[in-house]
């Protein structure tokens, strides 16, 4: 299936050669640009873009594409998991960790053990401690048995997992996906919702399970209790791990958390123009609106910004155009602004496009859909675990349209 | 750290080595490509500390990792393949696979290694070398890989099962010679029962042999059952093979509709299903009487692989969505939609091909993906590709209720600064314009003011696309013309200009001014023009030239005397050709009179269409769909069989003892389908009626509704699987007679194939078959006679049961005048029902304790002493024995019958997931409950399938709605891992279908559990005579009685055939009765003994009318749900 596998970084070197691969990085003019699926006379390449790094697979014969772009963004995510980071020296550094990790994940191209519960079994994430111990007892990374795991039908779960506290973490993050026009009104909103948790066997409710429009599975959730009684049953992995992921609907009316107001003009023939972006909160339901960052794709042909904000800082990139003002907390009396002019090549046309604002910000202590984890029980344990649950509500894909 | 100093040193010595990138030496690796260096590695292969030999084996992969060559190491490597230390070991095996091909004399060195390894009692060490032993790709061991790979196909461990079944592909690419012998090997592997394999070997299927397709019918079910459990790799593998599976197997579920709309050759349907009806009773019949009905196995696929719509790994979510867009009845296709879109919040190479099959499918289904239509909006970070892509969706979504919005959207689009995305839009708005004629207009205005915008590619693009929506209609549009003829002077772009001259030329009557100045101005500009825009100049001047030859004849003589002296051939040849198609001249001939026909012909416009259009005959989701272009070992998805090919194909043969061994840790979970595919018993129930046979091929639910599977068959069987015995002497003593009598039912039964597949999938999950090469009829009759114990069972049951009834009847008959004395003699006792009940209560404990010693003689004291577990020795026995005790016929009147149809339909309690390996279910074993007649009888079958003991296992807890009593069984004081133990409890459910919530304790847990009882087992059978019965529903009428009309369908025309539905559906007694049509039943609560009767009336045809009397009205209204839903088709 998947016939090989490169790992290749931006400026295309790493461990072998790749010309077709090359050619149509070359061609796009954007990183994230190239096609994820290139054909060539003999093979077929299948690549992902993760942290500058392209991961790309030589394939032979017919295979779901999909299937070889989860199965990176796996590889990826390990390789995230046991280095901390997904980096290019990373990687470098632990290339025989990577091969031994490959060689696990993939036999004959066929996906083997992916379950990072499993492959931390068979091979020990590296850590400092480890390396001088090894290095001094001359035990080995390597895990002697089969991970039990890997037998069972609950791959995600150890056999034997002792805690010297036993907590269950859960993790509300809500994304608010949204659109919004010029005029200010909301063309799409959507709300994407993320249950993140950590061990124990337990059974969570949540207040209102119509509100969900769409949701996806960890594979430990029962279904069958999801169907009939909307509970959600389940034997949770150790350590991190994503429960479920929800969608709201754009029917049911989604609460947009600021507003922006914006004049970005550029005046004809005067190579100069005005840029006034005002940000505010509504509809917070009492929260702060903290760590709003606002991004601006200027068009080509600004040369510069010479703006004053009355909060934060703002920065400009010149090469990409680029304006990010980080406005931080937003407190209602006194509403940040981002003031000033625009500088254009001189003689340029004046920019047809005007740029859309891209805005991140977070609201602690609330899940904007109205979400709630209303009890949390847990089974098979004689002591009482200790249990939290806690709501994030986060800017998504939110763009404001100019 | 030892090594370090020593080649730390070293290397600062030879300064050759290449920069040290990896300071800490367990981690990185130092290399260098001096050959010199090479000699301490091996050095340090040759010693005897693993420490070093670990540390040069991680240098080694380093220089492998960084494309440098290692192969002259490979002597002093392939020695260490022995090492004890599991590190160097597995790095041993890295680099020999590596190697192994180009140094194979050497390779061999290890393969005794290995083959050492294959014997090793650890499964990981086994697993391990049969990986390595198949990736080396030495063809002279192909001998020892086969046999390895055929060894290790029965290995006890499943992971190792599952490296044989990774090895079979590759040792396939090495010499395909051996695809017979390992094709055995994959029909070995495919009928394994875990779904750790299921895998891996339906993908070495896939690789090997994907035109074998006969090898998947008899694990067809297993793997629709088994899916859910598979890890998500697999998942995808085997639905891609179910889906093509499904293509070549099952009819097409839009058959109909397809016969409605534009396909006028599948119209020959009818009168093929006509013919094939002859030569296929079974199938054919089916389709044809019915317009369309879905095979349940196909169903069954649907319905297994729904769930997984919620998976978490978009590649499965992709396979479920391919497999539903292919097969589903059009109805429910639209469920994909939504998981799709979800995917379109991940990763961007997740969009990109989530999108692209999105595309295909949004030309087909339109309607599926329209409410999500905002999800495929535009942001401006989006990758380009990303973009185009949503543009193509938002273009085929559009129709004339959303085009306003959509096209405000693109209005928003055509201001972006990525240029090649407004290209694509302003295409876009052209394809929504010519779809959407009432936008038309708008369309075009929208294009024409873009005709003004600055930049210069919106311009030519816009050009283009008025270009083609003119062509549809271009005689009200000569403004447009006109202002486009303008645009010749600003317009630089090459394609535009030539689409501008186009359409000048093409509609020259509506402009005929402009006409000959545009072309004067080219004439002009002729030389310094694109090539494509000459081709066109010389097009716009030949037209010219013949609608309005005084005023261009000069022009065009120049135009085509430049064209001839031209760089291109193709504008020279262009010129001479048309020069001389044109002028008249004396040589030329007839051509020359229709030159204007031939230059100004009516020219159809053009069609804007889909670039995805028609791409759906590539199987979505596939490598080819993406590219548009077969690739290589692309498997075509075949196209939906006029008619359906056998499916009794798919039966299984069963076995009636389980299989010894069983997966480690896992017993009995082959038996049970997934906990996340049931549904709760009522469900199932609605579910079952609506499609019949797929429920029961489900086989989890226990095999009694169907309509001749037998109870009694059933707990035979468990009994005999619960206590390991051999089958016992009295099947097997019945099998002669019941040989004979096979023959003359052999007719009925084919007419009944269909509601016996579900007895027979009931034992899909418990027998270890070993599916034979045998032929499909063949197998059918095996199948049959396999199956003998259990038509011992019907026969036993049926026999027992006519004989009953005879008895039955014939004491009816002859005490009619004598009850008719008694009913005078007691009045009071008719008008209530109470009577029968208080009279039936020492019956019925009279008859249990008559059951024990039963039991305690018969030789089944291996079985635990429950009264449900040999009902068929009882019933048989017990009517005898009633006789023998020389009942008097009236007491037999009112006697509590023990149920011929009891439902051993068996509901999970607890889940082996959820119980840590207990796992719990029950049954409502229609017996009467001992110790409190007012309860319902629940036998719960304990099973452990934990490692360890499960101790003190008690009902603790209860927290049961008033009116619901309990009664527990006695703790059991210790299940040993693997043994099972049953029980029965009795719950009094206050005649209501409340469940009943109670916790079940072991010495460690408790486990939250409820039951909950479909309405009819909250009855007990009552024997009355038919004139009891009219007396009493009699008094029953009004708001006690409900009536409905039903059809039967058509395997439900028989007497039997109705009457085991009802018995079925409720613990009912039959009335006899003289009338033909008619079929009564009664029954009485059990806890209150409130009477209700069930009347079926059939008229003529297929209708029936039912008619259910009970005083409890609640009890009434479902009653009647259940047995019109027990005689739906």
């Amino acid at each position: 299936m998947i016939h090989s596998l490169f790992l290749i970084n931006c400026s295309g070197e790493m461990f072998l050669e790749c010309d077709y691969f090359f050619e149509a990085q070359e061609k796009a003019t954007d990183v994230e640009n190239v096609p994820p699926v290139i054909s060539t006379p003999h093979h077929y390449l299948i690549s992902i873009y993760r942290d500058k790094i392209f991961f790309v697979s030589v394939i032979q014969t017919e295979v779901p594409p999909l299937f070889v772009i989860e199965f990176l963004h796996r590889v990826a995510d390990t390789f995230q998991d046991y280095f901390g980071e997904c980096s290019e020296t990373a990687i470098k550094d632990n290339v025989v960790i990577v091969y031994e990790l490959l060689e696990e994940m993939l036999d004959n191209g066929f996906p083997l053990a992916t379950e990072s519960n499993i492959l931390k079994e068979l091979i020990k994430p590296p850590t400092i401690l480890r390396s001088v111990v090894n290095s001094i007892t001359g035990s080995s990374n390597m895990g002697e048995t089969l991970p039990t795991g890997q037998l069972s039908n609950i791959p995600w779960r150890r056999a034997v997992v002792k805690y010297t506290n036993n907590e269950a973490y859960f993790d509300v993050i809500e994304e608010i996906d949204a659109i919004i026009d010029k005029s200010g009104s909301t063309v799409f909103a959507e709300i994407q919702g993320v249950n993140h948790g950590k061990p124990s066997c337990a059974i969570g409710q949540i207040n209102n399970p119509r509100l969900l429009d769409d949701v996806s599975f960890h594979p430990c959730i029962r279904f069958k209790r999801w169907e009939s009684e909307r509970v959600l049953s389940f034997i949770p992995p150790d350590g991190n791990f994503r429960l479920i992921s929800y969608r709201v609907s754009s029917q049911n009316l989604v609460a947009i958390p600021v507003y922006v107001k914006h004049i970005i003009s550029f005046k004809e023939n005067s190579s100069s123009g005005r840029f006034d972006v005002t940000i505010g909160p509504k509809q917070n339901m009492g929260k702060t609106v903290e760590g709003v960052i606002v991004t601006v794709h200027m068009p080509k042909a600004v040369l510069n910004m010479n703006l004053t904000s009355t909060q934060g800082s703002y920065t400009f990139d010149p090469v990409l155009k680029v304006i990010t003002w980080d406005v931080g907390k937003i407190t209602p009396q006194k509403l940040p602004n981002l003031k000033g002019t625009v500088n254009l090549q001189a003689g340029a046309p004046k920019p047809e496009e005007n740029p859309s604002l891209n805005i991140q910000f977070k609201i602690q202590q609330l899940a904007i859909s109205g979400l709630k984890v209303n009890r949390l029980d847990m089974y098979g344990e004689k002591y009482k675990p200790f249990k939290g649950v806690k709501y994030i509500t986060k800017a998504g894909k939110f763009q404001v349209r100019t | 750290m030892s090594a370090s100093p020593a080649y730390g040193e070293e290397k600062g010595g030879s300064g050759l080595g290449e920069p040290e990138y990896g300071h800490d030496p367990a981690s990185g690796g130092i290399f260098s490509s001096d050959y010199k260096r090479h000699d301490d590695l091996k050095e340090m292969l040759d010693s005897n500390k693993d420490s070093l030999k670990l540390e040069a084996m991680k240098r080694i992969v380093a220089m492998i990792a960084r494309g440098k060559n290692a192969s002259d190491l490979f002597p002093a490597v392939v020695k260490n393949v022995a090492c004890k230390n599991i590190e160097v070991k597995k790095l041993v095996y890295v680099y020999l696979v590596r190697y192994a091909e180009e140094q194979q004399d050497l390779a061999l060195l290890s393969i005794s290694t290995f083959q050492r390894g294959l014997k090793d009692p650890n499964q990981l060490i086994r697993a391990s070398a049969l990986r390595v032993l198949s990736s080396i790709r030495v063809p002279i061991i192909v001998p020892i890989m086969m046999l390895a790979i055929k060894e290790a196909a029965s290995d006890m461990s499943p992971y190792v099962r599952k490296t044989a079944a990774h090895a079979i592909p590759k040792l396939y690419s090495l010499d395909s010679d051996q695809k017979d012998q390992l094709i055995e090997v994959i029909e070995k592997l495919l009928s394994d029962k875990t779904t750790l394999v299921a895998g891996s070997v339906v993908m070495a299927f896939e690789e090997v042999c994907p035109e074998r397709i006969d090898l998947i019918h008899k694990n067809y079910r297993k793997l629709c059952n088994l899916l859910i459990d598979v890890e998500e790799w697999g998942q995808v593998v085997i639905i891609n093979m179910l889906t093509r599976y499904a293509r070549t197997q099952f009819l097409s579920p839009n058959q109909n509709e397809s016969l409605l709309e534009e396909n006028p050759e599948k119209a020959f349907y009818g009168s093929e299903e006509e013919d094939a009806k002859e030569d296929k009773p079974d199938a054919a019949s089916l389709v044809k009487r019915k317009p369309y009905v879905m095979d349940p196995d196909h169903r069954l696929l649907l319905r297994n692989t729904k769930p997984l719509l919620q998976s978490r790994n978009a590649a499965v979510v992709m396979a479920v969505a391919q497999l539903y867009f292919h097969l589903a009845p059009k109805a429910e296709v639209g469920v994909i939609a939504k998981a799709l879109v979800r995917l379109l919040r991940s990763h961007s190479e997740v969009q990109y091909v989530v999108l692209q099959n999105v595309a295909t499918m949004s030309i087909k289904r339109r309607g599926m993906f329209e409410p999500y239509l905002k999800s495929f909006y535009i942001r401006s970070t989006d990758p380009t590709q990303i973009k185009i892509l949503k543009l193509e969706v938002l273009t085929n979504l559009a129709n004339e209720t959303n085009i306003s919005t959509i096209l405000r959207e693109f209005q928003t689009y055509i201001r972006s600064m990525d240029k090649d995305f407004v290209a694509a839009t302003i295409q876009a708005i052209g394809r929504c314009a010519t779809n959407i004629g009432k936008v038309r207009d708008t369309c075009l205005n929208g294009l024409v003011q873009l005709l003004s915008n600055r930049d210069e590619l919106v311009v030519a693009e816009s050009v283009v696309v008025i270009k083609k929506l003119l062509q549809m209609q271009p005689s009200q549009h000569s403004e447009i013309i006109k202002h486009m003829a303008k645009l010749t002077d600003n317009i630089q772009v090459p394609m535009a200009r030539a689409s501008i001259l186009w359409l000048i030329g093409e509609y020259c009557e509506h402009v005929p001014k402009m006409a000959p100045d545009v072309l004067r101005k080219m004439a002009k500009s002729f030389t310094g023009e694109e090539d494509i825009v000459k081709l066109q100049v010389i097009n716009l001047a030949a037209k010219l030239y013949l609608t309005n030859s005084k005023q261009s004849k000069l022009l065009t003589q120049y135009v085509l005397n430049l064209a001839k002296y031209d760089q291109n051939y193709d504008i020279r040849d262009r010129a001479r050709f048309i020069r001389q198609l044109i002028v008249p001249t004396e040589k030329s001939g007839v051509l020359n009179k229709y030159a204007k026909k031939l230059f100004l012909a009516q020219k159809p416009a053009p069609i804007l269409e889909s670039s995805f259009k028609d791409r759906d005959h590539f199987q979505l989701g596939s490598l080819s769909h993406l590219l548009n272009t077969k690739a290589v070992g692309y498997q075509e998805l075949p196209d939906w069989p006029d008619e359906a090919p056998d499916p009794s194909v798919r039966n299984v043969e069963e076995e009636t003892s389980f299989p010894l061994e069983s997966h480690i840790g896992l017993l009995g979970e082959h038996r049970e389908v997934p906990e996340w595919t049931k549904c709760t018993s009522r469900e199932k129930r609605k579910e079952k009626v609506e499609k019949p046979f797929y429920s029961d091929s489900e086989g989890e639910s226990g095999p009694t509704e169907s309509a001749d599977s037998e109870p009694e068959s059933v707990s035979e069987s468990e009994s005999e699987s619960g206590s390991g015995s051999s089958s016992s002497s009295g099947s097997g003593s019945d099998s002669g007679s019941q040989g004979a009598e096979s023959g003359d039912r052999s007719e009925e039964r084919r007419k009944k194939k269909k509601g016996k597949e579900g007895p027979r999938k009931a034992f899909l999950d418990t027998a270890g078959s070993n599916p034979s090469e045998e032929e499909e009829e063949e197998q059918g009759k095996k199948g049959k006679r396999k199956k003998k114990p259990q038509h011992e069972g019907k026969g036993d049951s049926g026999s027992s049961w006519e004989e009953g009834s005879v008895s039955e009847s014939s004491s009816s008959e002859s005490d009619s005048g004598s009850e008719a004395e008694e009913s005078q003699s007691e009045p009071e006792s008719k008008r209530r029902p109470t009577p029968p009940s208080s009279k039936a209560a020492p019956k019925a404990t009279r008859k249990g304790t008559k059951e024990i010693s039963l039991l305690d003689l018969d030789d089944f004291t291996t079985a635990p002493p429950q009264p449900a577990s040999s009902p068929s020795v009882v019933s048989t026995s017990l009517v005898t024995d009633l006789e023998g005790l020389s009942l008097t016929d009236t007491s037999l009147a009112s006697t509590l019958l023990s149920p011929t149809f009891s439902a051993v339909r068996t509901h999970e309690l607890l889940h082996r997931m959820a119980g840590e390996g207990l796992s719990v279910e029950y049954c409502f074993s229609r017996q009467p409950f001992v110790p409190d007649p007012h309860m319902v009888a629940v036998h719960i079958q304990f099973s452990n399938s934990a490692e360890a003991e499960v101790k003190g296992l008690r009902v603790c807890a209860p927290r049961l709605l008033p009116g619901i009593r309990l009664q527990e069984f006695p703790e059991i004081e210790s299940l040993a891992p693997g043994d099972t133990a049953s029980v029965v409890m009795g719950i009094d459910f206050s005649d209501s279908t409340q469940a009943a919530n109670f916790q079940l304790c072991t010495h460690s847990r408790q486990f939250y559990v409820s039951i909950q009882p479909p309405v009819g087992e909250l009855l007990a059978p009552v024997f009355m005579s038919e004139n009891e019965f009219k007396k009493e529903q009699g008094k029953l009428t009004g708001m006690s009685e409900i009536t409905e009309k039903l059809t039967l369908p058509d395997q439900c025309q028989s007497d039997q055939a109705i009457v085991q539905r009802v018995m079925v559906a409720a613990n009912v007694s039959r009335v006899p009765c003289g009338a033909d049509h008619v079929y009564r039943f009664a029954a009485k609560t059990v806890t209150s003994g409130s009477l209700v009767l069930i009347t079926l009336e059939r008229k003529d045809g297929a209708r029936a009318q039912l008619t259910v009397n009970s005083e409890k009205m609640v009890i009434g209204t479902m009653l009647v749900q259940d047995v019109v839903q027990a005689l739906a088709p």
